[in-house]
């Protein structure tokens, strides 16, 4: 004790006075006052958060043991996977990482869009985290590609070609994305560099991300404001064990993937080294990006098509703006939180339509269920917010604490 | 806080239906005229199968015996045949009876020397053209990864080996030196059926049932695919102890930290 109160925490205090590194993580990871009453939903952010710096770090590893080449890439994953220590295990659990990942980042925005949380003052945050999964988006298809398996290189053709139905640039775009006339070496070093380079913008996001989140702490369940000091708890002790808990339980089942069905989210094309002159039967994405798929081929114009793969995702941005109801959370609203499960379901269909083969009634079920994707926000989300008549929400978040223990 | 209850099995319902969303693109992909295969019972199956070591053995036979003729295996090496059981001399005497080309000696010569442990398995082609030109236009795909390559994995092969037909029926069209099989998919198949009974002899006394040949083929392939599986479940099996037991005490902590706010 001596020796720390003597020197140690003279050269804390010295360091923190010139640089408040120590104050700063006391004030946003220990004192930083959250709302008392969020519940398990809100883990989700933090679990995103830990699988990033997972894939990060088990992504150097596996860069280190990858070779950037067409000719080695297929050969250089298998080396990982036979000769290199453990190196199967970082190879399953970057690729499951990647899965996972996605997972938590929908329930993530679900979670959102359930609460009201991109409503005012959170709207930059919103924003800036529909950026993240745009990023996201960008770095998990680049990486899909570079085990250069079979569904690496046509996932590759199909996706890039799209950007040839831009008016007049369209093939001067393709072109550059491959770096050349077809997909080859070039493409295949340039997404290696993206894939390396993305994640690091994601984390850059990702702190802005907590930055505006820190500034009015997060939303809540009941979706109102902070009005005392008593509607909040430090984030330590109390939610640090909460996300520790949450963190634990995730482990068990991305791990268990990892572990004992490792391959359960892949392509077994993708086992298959990439031939150019062979095109699997069934292209598939990865099942994240399904959704979007099938919003893509539901339209028959490739332009219009491309356009509104890329609105589905766009048109999130736009969210706080089409739901303008002054309630946030969907406990209070009895009417939008119906739609709310009923545009949830709509999602999963997308996502079913996205899996299936082009072909009735897939194709129509595909269409009314974009239709209704894009309803959503344009007309759903605006028309209950003129009709619905909310619950009136609680004075503040410990009158809401309150009134529900009482009720339980 | 029914509301709560009620998000918490809807977000049941939501990870089943992401679950069932990739089963059934596993499904519908396969689907068009495939076949339903077999599900056999395989030593390597479940959190704690391992592979039957007889098997892999015999396996290892059989493909020497009888694929290597024209299926590589480019990503398995002569060492890799002690974690199947065979020892140091034996995986050297194997190695030792296939050449590879080294070299530039100091002459500036390449040369041929007899192949060691730490050499990958030598190819029967030296290409794809040359495969093909000795397979009636067919190039048989290297093995080593075929046990994961294919929708069914281990039952796919073992289907495929075994569901031959000398007869193609009714209706089916067969090419002039293609072959009927169940499995393949467009059932016509240039690989004649490679395996009979007694198409290899065992040492161990196993009957050499054109059944048995298969499944052990299809072991030796689904280790050479994933030598790694045995250490992975067993790693898994202690990681994932570990994690129910620290999930416990986590809860039980988290309780009594948040006890302190009623």
């Amino acid at each position: 004790m001596k020796l720390v109160n003597k020197v140690v925490l003279p050269v804390l205090d010295w360091v923190d006075y010139r640089l408040p590194v120590f104050s700063y993580a006391r004030k946003n990871l220990i004192d930083f006052p959250e709302p008392k009453n969020l519940n398990y939903w809100w883990n989700f952010g933090s679990l995103a958060g830990i699988v990033l710096m997972i894939m990060i770090i088990t992504g150097f590893f596996l860069a280190i043991n990858y070779t950037p080449h067409t000719d080695y890439a297929f050969a250089s994953v298998e080396h990982l996977m036979r000769d290199v220590n453990y190196g199967w295990l970082l190879r399953f659990m970057h690729a499951n990482g990647g899965s996972m990942f996605f997972i938590l980042v929908y329930i993530h925005m679900f979670r959102g869009l359930y609460y009201g949380s991109y409503k005012a003052p959170r709207e930059l945050l919103w924003i800036i985290g529909v950026a993240i999964y745009l990023a996201m988006m960008g770095t998990a298809f680049m990486g899909y590609v570079l085990p250069w398996g079979q569904m690496s290189y046509w996932g590759a053709t199909v996706i890039t070609s799209l950007f040839s139905a831009v008016p007049l640039i369209g093939d001067t775009i393709v072109t550059w994305l491959w770096g050349g006339f077809v997909i080859d070496n070039n493409t295949l070093t340039r997404f290696f560099v993206g894939h390396y380079l993305l994640p690091f913008v994601i984390l850059g996001l990702v702190v802005v991300h907590l930055w505006a989140l820190h500034h009015h702490s997060s939303n809540n369940p009941l979706g109102v404001e902070i009005k005392t000091p008593g509607d909040t708890i430090p984030f330590h002790p109390y939610y640090t064990i909460k996300d520790m808990l949450g963190l634990s339980v995730f482990l068990i089942f991305y791990l268990g993937f990892v572990f004992f069905a490792p391959d359960f989210f892949g392509e077994p094309d993708n086992y298959i080294e990439a031939n150019p002159l062979v095109t699997p039967p069934h292209i598939v994405p990865e099942w994240y990006f399904l959704p979007f798929y099938a919003i893509l081929r539901s339209i028959d114009n490739k332009l219009l098509g491309v356009i509104a793969m890329f609105a589905g995702v766009c048109i999130l941005f736009a969210l706080p703006w089409m739901d303008r109801c002054r309630v946030r959370s969907a406990k209070f609203r009895p009417i939008y939180r119906q739609f709310f499960w009923i545009f949830v379901a709509n999602c999963l269909l997308l996502g079913y339509i996205g899996a299936q083969a082009a072909v009735e009634p897939f194709v129509t079920i595909g269409r009314i269920s974009t239709a209704y994707y894009f309803a959503h926000f344009l007309i759903i989300c605006p028309l209950i917010c003129k009709f619905e008549r909310p619950i009136e929400p609680p004075e503040s978040i410990s009158a809401g604490v309150l009134e529900a223990e009482k009720g339980a | 806080m029914i509301n709560d209850i009620k998000l918490r099995s809807a977000f049941a319902a939501a990870i089943l239906g992401i679950m069932t969303g990739v089963l059934f693109t596993g499904s519908a992909s396969a689907s068009g005229d495939a076949v339903k295969l077999a599900k056999q019972e395989w030593s390597f199956k479940g959190i704690f199968g391992t592979f039957d070591r007889g098997a892999l053995k015999r396996g290892y036979q059989i493909y020497a015996e009888v694929c290597a003729g024209c299926h590589s295996l480019d990503f398995v090496a002569y060492r890799n045949l002690q974690e199947i059981g065979l020892d140091e001399d034996t995986v050297k005497e194997i190695a030792a009876e296939f050449e590879v080309e080294d070299g530039p000696n100091d002459e500036g010569e390449m040369f041929m020397r007899p192949a060691r442990p730490s050499d990958r398995f030598v190819a029967p082609f030296a290409n794809e053209k040359a495969a093909r030109a000795s397979n009636n236009g067919a190039f048989p795909p290297d093995l080593s990864l075929m046990a994961k390559a294919r929708k069914g994995g281990p039952d796919y092969l073992y289907g495929l080996l075994i569901r031959y037909h000398e007869e193609a029926p009714d209706g089916h069209e067969i090419a002039e030196g293609m072959n009927y099989n169940e499995v393949f998919p467009g059932h016509q198949i240039a690989m004649a059926q490679p395996l009979y009974d007694e198409t290899v002899e065992y040492e161990d006394g196993t009957p050499a049932t054109m059944q048995q040949h298969a499944k052990d083929i299809t072991t030796f392939l689904t280790w050479t695919a994933s030598p790694e599986m045995e250490a992975r479940k067993k790693l898994g099996i202690k990681v994932l102890l570990f994690l129910l037991v620290w999930t416990g005490m986590l809860i039980a902590l988290k309780k009594k930290i948040w006890a302190k706010l009623h």
